[in-house]
């Protein structure tokens, strides 16, 4: 494992309202055990004394390559998009755990869920479960049309793709939680969501009894290695309150019912 | 042998080389053993350690700011005895060899006295770092920190030196008006030591919600930013005590520790600089041999001595 890396940058490209795809080369690729784990990035701003964790969306071990897609919220990924092919980003990673995709699928039919800036990583697991001859359901939702990202990507390892968005500009109006409820979500083996916490909150409310299903979470970190305790959530069968588990090295991905939300 | 000139002998610390990683900081350490061979520093102070487990503030817990960062984290802690039954065994079979500073914290004299006299008793730990000085916590004093008013520094101080079985460093809050005071009482009540700066306290604002972005409201502020405050409150300390100094406070390179121990340090917590670059102890300690040379400094134990001397005269 060679932990942090001066990765190379291959592209860095806006593809909607402050959101850039970029796609980066290095040796860590090599050490990427799944979907949604993240990458740690030291922003090129000499003031900027904390990194910016960013789910893998897609990576190829192959070619040494894997992509990030980030949305600009502050001055640090503002920095980062400026960045130019060729150019060299400090890397940690690859740190979580991804998505658990190694589950019987009797029915040979996965449910994936996402939201936003969460939706990428999940074009890595729908690749990954399509490549083993499971049926891929994707729901998407977003704020309105210019947010929408990835439909095509989706749609090249999905069998079925809806797109819902908040003001009804693309797609159906409305969220994700409308199009969950017009599927019967016991009969899909598995179930996946990463978005915000309100649709997080949504696809747990309809999943807790479901034997599989998982959500990744996002937090605010410091070291993304399990060290701070800032990125902590609460166990939720804990009556003590005392309980907790780490976004960071022990999520970021979590089963449903696992923590509170 | 090249490690010779960066070691640094304290009371309760045979130090290898004066880089220590804060507490708080660096957990127990199990996380960057993962990064590189932690025998590597010259000790490490590991994370708030109360009676019993606390979970901590409310998340957020971490914000940036302009060269640091705020952080309330709120001793988040699995308590004394769970630390003394699986992370301190942790690091005394992984690394039997590296010192241990046990960072206690509480919100009693009991339970400072307690916690000093279970921890002190594990034989890695050779001395303490009496945490009297966090911002992210109540101690019931009318918001007041242990570490701002002399008296409860004094008692608290006195509480873990009676029953402690190595020596107690007190970490110090900037948060006063007159750090000599509260320095003097934690000396008169029989400290070994100081470690200074525990961080400043500050807030930030979300601009679309108007609240602060940390659920504690505000937080302990670090990292390069207060380094200035630090050098400062490390020399004025200096100038009226003989007790020797662990300093911190935004120290992030080989060059930043050197002017640390100009102000008056004789060893270096590194904190934030963590979070920056997992590496940032190791090439710290890398980097030292080659500062020194620039500045004609031999060996860190007689530079330290120059320095002293010349701040006490």
């Amino acid at each position: 494992m060679i932990l942090q890396e001066d990765m190379l940058i291959l592209s860095n490209e806006n593809i909607s309202p402050r959101v850039y795809r970029m796609a980066l080369k290095g040796e860590l690729v090599l050490d990427i055990t799944g979907p949604d784990q993240f990458l740690h990035l030291r922003v090129p701003s000499p003031d900027k004394v904390l990194r910016r964790p960013i789910s893998i969306s897609e990576y190829d071990k192959e070619n040494k390559c894997c992509v990030i897609i980030y949305r600009v919220e502050g001055d640090g990924l503002a920095a980062v998009s400026q960045m130019t092919p060729g150019q060299r980003l400090d890397v940690m990673g690859p740190l979580g755990n991804g998505f658990d995709i190694s589950l019987p699928f009797p029915q040979k039919k996965a449910l994936i869920i996402g939201g936003g800036i969460g939706t990428p990583p999940l074009v890595g697991l729908a690749e990954a479960l399509t490549s083993q001859s499971i049926s891929v359901t994707v729901l998407l939702g977003f704020a309105q049309k210019s947010a929408v990202i990835l439909e095509r990507e989706f749609s090249a390892v999905s069998d079925k793709l809806e797109i819902v968005t908040d003001d009804g500009s693309y797609g159906r109006q409305g969220n994700v939680g409308l199009l969950m409820d017009e599927l019967d979500v016991m009969s899909y083996d598995a179930v996946y969501a990463c978005g915000a916490t309100g649709m997080l909150r949504a696809v747990a409310s309809r999943t807790a009894t479901h034997p599989n299903a998982y959500i990744s979470m996002e937090a605010r970190m410091a070291c993304g290695m399990g060290a701070c305790y800032a990125c902590v959530v609460h166990v939720a069968a804990d009556e003590t309150g005392q309980k907790s588990l780490k976004v960071c090295d022990e999520g970021p991905v979590f089963k449903v019912g696992e923590v509170v939300i | 042998m090249t490690d010779n000139r960066l070691a640094i002998k304290l009371p309760g610390l045979d130090l290898k080389n004066p880089i220590i990683p804060a507490s708080g900081c660096f957990g127990f350490g199990q996380e960057y053993a993962k990064y590189y061979d932690l025998d590597r520093l010259g000790s490490i102070m590991i994370k708030a350690t109360t009676a019993q487990a606390r979970f901590g503030n409310a998340t957020p817990r971490v914000a940036e700011t302009p060269s640091g960062m705020l952080n309330a984290i709120g001793l988040q802690n699995p308590g004394v005895d769970a630390v003394i039954a699986e992370k301190l065994p942790w690091l005394a079979s992984n690394f039997p060899n590296l010192p241990i500073i046990a960072n206690v914290a509480g919100f009693s004299n009991e339970e400072y006295a307690t916690v000093s006299q279970k921890i002190s008793r594990v034989q890695n730990v050779t001395a303490i770092e009496l945490n009297i000085s966090c911002p992210n916590v109540d101690h019931g004093n009318h918001g007041l920190l242990i570490g701002q008013v002399p008296e409860l520094a004094y008692a608290a101080v006195k509480a873990a030196v009676s029953v402690s079985e190595v020596p107690v460093y007190v970490k110090l809050t900037p948060s006063v008006s007159d750090i000599d005071i509260v320095a003097k009482a934690i000396e008169d009540a029989g400290a070994t030591g100081f470690t200074m700066i525990n961080t400043l306290v500050g807030t930030r604002y979300n601009l679309q919600t108007r609240q602060p972005i940390l659920a504690n409201g505000v937080g302990g502020m670090s990292g390069p930013a207060i380094f200035p405050v630090a050098l400062k409150l490390i020399r004025q300390v200096a100038q009226q005590t003989s007790l020797p100094i662990i300093g911190m406070g935004g120290v992030d390179s080989a060059a930043a520790a050197l002017e640390m121990m100009i102000a008056g340090a004789s060893a270096i917590g590194i904190g934030t600089a963590n979070f920056t670059d997992p590496f940032a102890c190791p090439k710290i300690i890398d980097e030292l041999p080659n500062v020194m040379d620039k500045y004609g400094i031999t060996d860190l134990a007689s530079f330290v001595k120059d320095c002293q001397e010349e701040i006490r005269g």
